[in-house]
């Protein structure tokens, strides 16, 4: 069997509202994808569509999708786990590659948050769990998340300021990502001042400013065959490494706070799978939708040991000129979290990375690439490893 | 024409919002009212559960029986929120937590009355049946 390649990506800008309707939407993504593929419609013999669908009004995006960027008759499929969905789209697509079933997949992740009311959205946001018995507690993604952190905290000695560190690291590369839904600086002082709304509360430990930005936004992967890679691209970026686990959604079934297990093993099978170790990675794109799920990542992927996160970032290293530059792109945190798009995103970025087309946020010379993308408070880990 | 069959929709009672009326387990909101937070313990396997579940996913069985949560378990994290979603605003603030038994952890609420100073890692506190000023039940976690 051949190697499977990623041979175009594209995304379309985050934004706040956007003034279209969800085709619309991920006919941004597709386009540039297939644009930097140069393949058109006829070319892809099936599509994967991505997201998280409590937010559509639309039932079953994938035909409506299939029709409007020019798919048919080629099958579709719908993929959903929560915000890992397009991570998951790219392992089926090069399972599907694979098999010698398809020879050449659009992954198409999307979110359009803004379809549903503020109101609407909130109250969806209460049910991101085990509805029948963690949600009448009143619990939202924000608090889970903090309880991550307290225990963090307490095991290790991370205080608020390592996390505050981690967002003003997304913002730095944030502002200069014109793609990015969040394009302001973020400084230390702003958690401390206590008229910026950086530093307050949403759910102890956590702060407004540990949070990741909400957006509308779509991207899209064109996955091909080692012979139509080879056809359509000077510059195919190979498929590695996959890694995919779960754990409970309840929190009362798990047994470690300090980190997110389904990170931790889809990492082990991804470098497992690529032959790789951490050292190997050059640039990574970790799901950082909050601050302390990035210094999570650090430690579960092996950029640190298990309560190195806080030196990591404290020493600068995952800045884009440190060992192991994360998140160049703005991260989740200033770039923007449109659930299903998110993964795709994130690949784009390590896609432009490793074929050197990354400008201003260009790391030197990387050979090897990490994506990780989760999906609920850990329930759901993808890890991705890409190489040139 | 029959009678309307009642619906056992128990579960509706609880928490502040309950977004579950129908469940095998529904036994577990009579036990509430008799002030009671249960587990389910497997019959077969003997594997305990909380939540309490109506099917053991270690040996298939269906077979389950009631037992109380008793003693303390220690506090493993908590998170006291300042925002919270749609239906919950009066509550606020209000702390979730997490607490250990060993066999099992639970998954709920510190009590309104213990103080955010005094709420720590690794304490011992207890589960406690819970009447909400709109009515409904849960349960809470107060200081042993």
């Amino acid at each position: 069997m051949g190697k499977v390649a990623i041979i175009g990506v594209g995304q379309s800008t985050f934004v706040r509202k956007y003034p279209g309707s969800i085709k619309e939407l991920a006919f941004e993504g597709f386009r540039e994808a297939m644009n930097d593929a140069q393949a058109t419609a006829k070319n892809i013999d099936a599509s994967i569509v991505c997201s998280a669908p409590e937010y559509d009004k639309q039932r079953s995006p994938a035909g409506v999708f299939a029709e409007y960027l020019g798919l048919n008759p080629q099958p579709t499929f719908y993929v959903e786990s929560l915000c890992s969905s397009s991570s998951t789209g790219l392992r089926l697509a090069y399972s599907m590659v694979k098999s010698g079933l398809h020879d050449m997949i659009a992954v198409v992740g999307f979110q359009k948050m803004s379809e549903i009311t503020s109101a609407e959205s909130q109250e969806r946001m209460g049910r991101g769990a085990d509805i029948q018995w963690e949600s009448p507690f009143g619990t939202m993604m924000p608090a889970y998340y903090a309880m991550y952190a307290r225990a963090h905290m307490e095991k290790y000695g991370t205080k608020p300021e390592d996390l505050a560190a981690i967002r003003v690291k997304a913002a730095t590369y944030g502002q200069i990502n014109e793609k990015a839904v969040y394009r302001k600086p973020v400084t230390m002082e702003m958690f401390s001042d206590p008229e910026n709304i950086m530093g307050r509360p949403v759910a102890s430990p956590l702060r407004v400013g540990d949070a990741c930005a909400n957006a509308d936004g779509s991207s899209c992967l064109i996955v091909a065959s080692e012979e139509k890679a080879k056809e359509f691209s000077k510059k195919p970026v190979w498929i590695l490494g996959l890694g995919a686990a779960t754990t409970t959604v309840n929190l009362a079934g798990r047994d470690l706070f300090s980190g997110l297990t389904a990170a931790r093993q889809a990492g082990e099978q991804a470098y497992k799978m690529a032959g790789v170790t951490p050292k190997d990675i050059d640039v990574a794109e970790v799901h950082d939708c909050f601050t302390i799920a990035e210094m999570m990542a650090y430690e579960n992927l092996g950029f640190a040991e298990p309560g190195g996160g806080k030196e990591l970032i404290q020493s600068k290293e995952t800045y884009k000129e440190g060992s192991i530059p994360v998140n160049v792109d703005g991260g989740l945190l200033s770039k923007g979290h449109p659930i299903g798009a998110t993964g795709g995103s994130q690949i784009r970025t390590i896609v432009h990375q490793l074929r050197d087309e990354a400008g201003d946020i260009q790391v030197k010379n990387p050979e090897i690439g990490l994506i990780h993308n989760i999906g609920g408070v850990g329930l759901y880990g993808n890890v991705t490893i890409l190489g040139r | 024409m029959g009678t309307k069959k009642d619906v056992d929709d128990r579960f509706k009672k609880f928490g502040t919002v309950s977004f579950t009326s129908i469940s095998k387990i529904n036994d577990f909101i009579s036990h509430l009212e008799e002030g009671k937070v249960m587990t389910t313990k497997c019959t077969e396997c003997g594997f305990v559960f909380f939540p309490p579940r109506a099917d053991c996913s270690h040996c298939l069985s269906s077979s389950m029986e009631w037992n109380e949560i008793t003693g303390t378990g220690k506090l493993v994290t908590f998170s006291t929120l300042q925002f919270a979603p749609v239906g919950f605003e009066d509550d606020l603030p209000y702390s979730i937590a997490l607490l250990d038994y060993g066999d099992y952890k639970v998954f709920g609420r510190i009590a309104g009355d213990v103080p955010d100073d005094e709420i720590k890692i690794g304490m011992e506190m207890t589960t406690a049946v819970n009447t909400l000023s709109n009515g409904q039940l849960n349960y809470v976690f107060q200081k042993a």
